[in-house]
């Protein structure tokens, strides 16, 4: 499924759209409820979000604790600027990981398209020491993930296993 | 040693059209500053500005063979920028795979609540 666009704007942005089979409404409740929040933005399998602050009005505070469930773990932090609703957030996040990583400040608009939503984010790249200390978080993520699904191979029995050698 | 990839200084020079095109040739295999400058009709001194930022950036290198100096793609830069943003391309769709289940969560609750 290729619903997702991710593409490099000049040299300081990322944009990201994505169509929803929902309206702009729900989407943005998605992105503005604590409760809704915690279902979904969690990064790789495996990970929760045990504590979601989210003051969806100008000014009021954001922060997401993400674990891993086996002592790994790490925050984000922001501050919301301007809430249109159902259509429009903006706000600045900054990760808290080795060191805390420069703000980075977010436009999210939500869009009628059809019966549905289209979603626009447009996010600041984040500078190039941001980025390594998010890669090398992200990759202990992956290789997580990689092992969990390696243990249920394994779990599934040799001779899946034995099958793939095959192939 | 290899030399330490500057991320921000990769995706500055990724920004301009000609240098874009500089490493789509490169793609295909080395080639020369006189060889690099002929598609573009732009003067050597020109095309060397450019190979110098990407040089400086991480993304390509120089070899010496002679008098000639030919530039080819330095893999590692382009994996470091790659790696990153297929990182967050990951993670953002997992995340909005995730969403799309709880919208329909989401209306099918009100749907209840309606009726």
């Amino acid at each position: 499924m290729s619903k997702m666009s991710l593409r490099t704007e000049a040299d300081r942005f990322v944009v990201v759209t994505r169509r929803f089979a929902a309206p702009p409404r729900a989407v943005y409740r998605a992105h503005t409820e604590p409760e809704l929040i915690q279902k979904w933005a969690l990064g790789p399998d495996g990970w929760t979000m045990p504590v979601c602050i989210c003051e969806a009005r100008p000014g009021g505070r954001i922060r997401y604790e993400w674990v891993d469930g086996k002592g790994g773990g790490f925050h984000l932090t922001g501050e919301f600027i301007e809430l249109v609703p159902f259509s429009r957030i903006v706000h600045v996040e900054r990760m808290h990981l080795h060191d805390v990583t420069p703000d980075n400040h977010i436009e999210t608009r939500f869009e009628a398209d059809g019966s549905g939503t289209l979603l626009t984010m447009r996010m600041t790249l984040p500078d190039a020491a941001t980025r390594a200390a998010m890669l090398a978080t992200g990759m202990e993520h992956g290789m997580e993930a990689s092992y969990v699904r390696l243990e249920k191979q394994i779990a599934a029995g040799a001779g899946g296993l034995a099958a793939e050698k095959c192939v | 040693m290899e030399t330490p990839i500057d991320l921000d200084a990769a995706f500055s020079a990724l920004a301009d059209r000609t240098r874009r095109a500089i490493l789509a040739r490169l793609a295909e295999g080395e080639a020369t500053v006189m060889e690099l400058a002929e598609p573009f009709e732009m003067t050597q001194p020109a095309i060397s500005q450019h190979l110098k930022v990407l040089e400086e950036a991480g993304l390509i290198v120089r070899r010496v063979e002679g008098t000639r100096r030919p530039r080819r793609l330095a893999k590692p830069g382009i994996e470091a920028m790659d790696q990153w943003l297929t990182m967050l391309r990951k993670a953002l769709a997992a995340n909005y795979d995730r969403l799309d289940g709880l919208l329909k969560e989401m209306k099918a609750e009100s749907t209840r609540k309606r009726s």
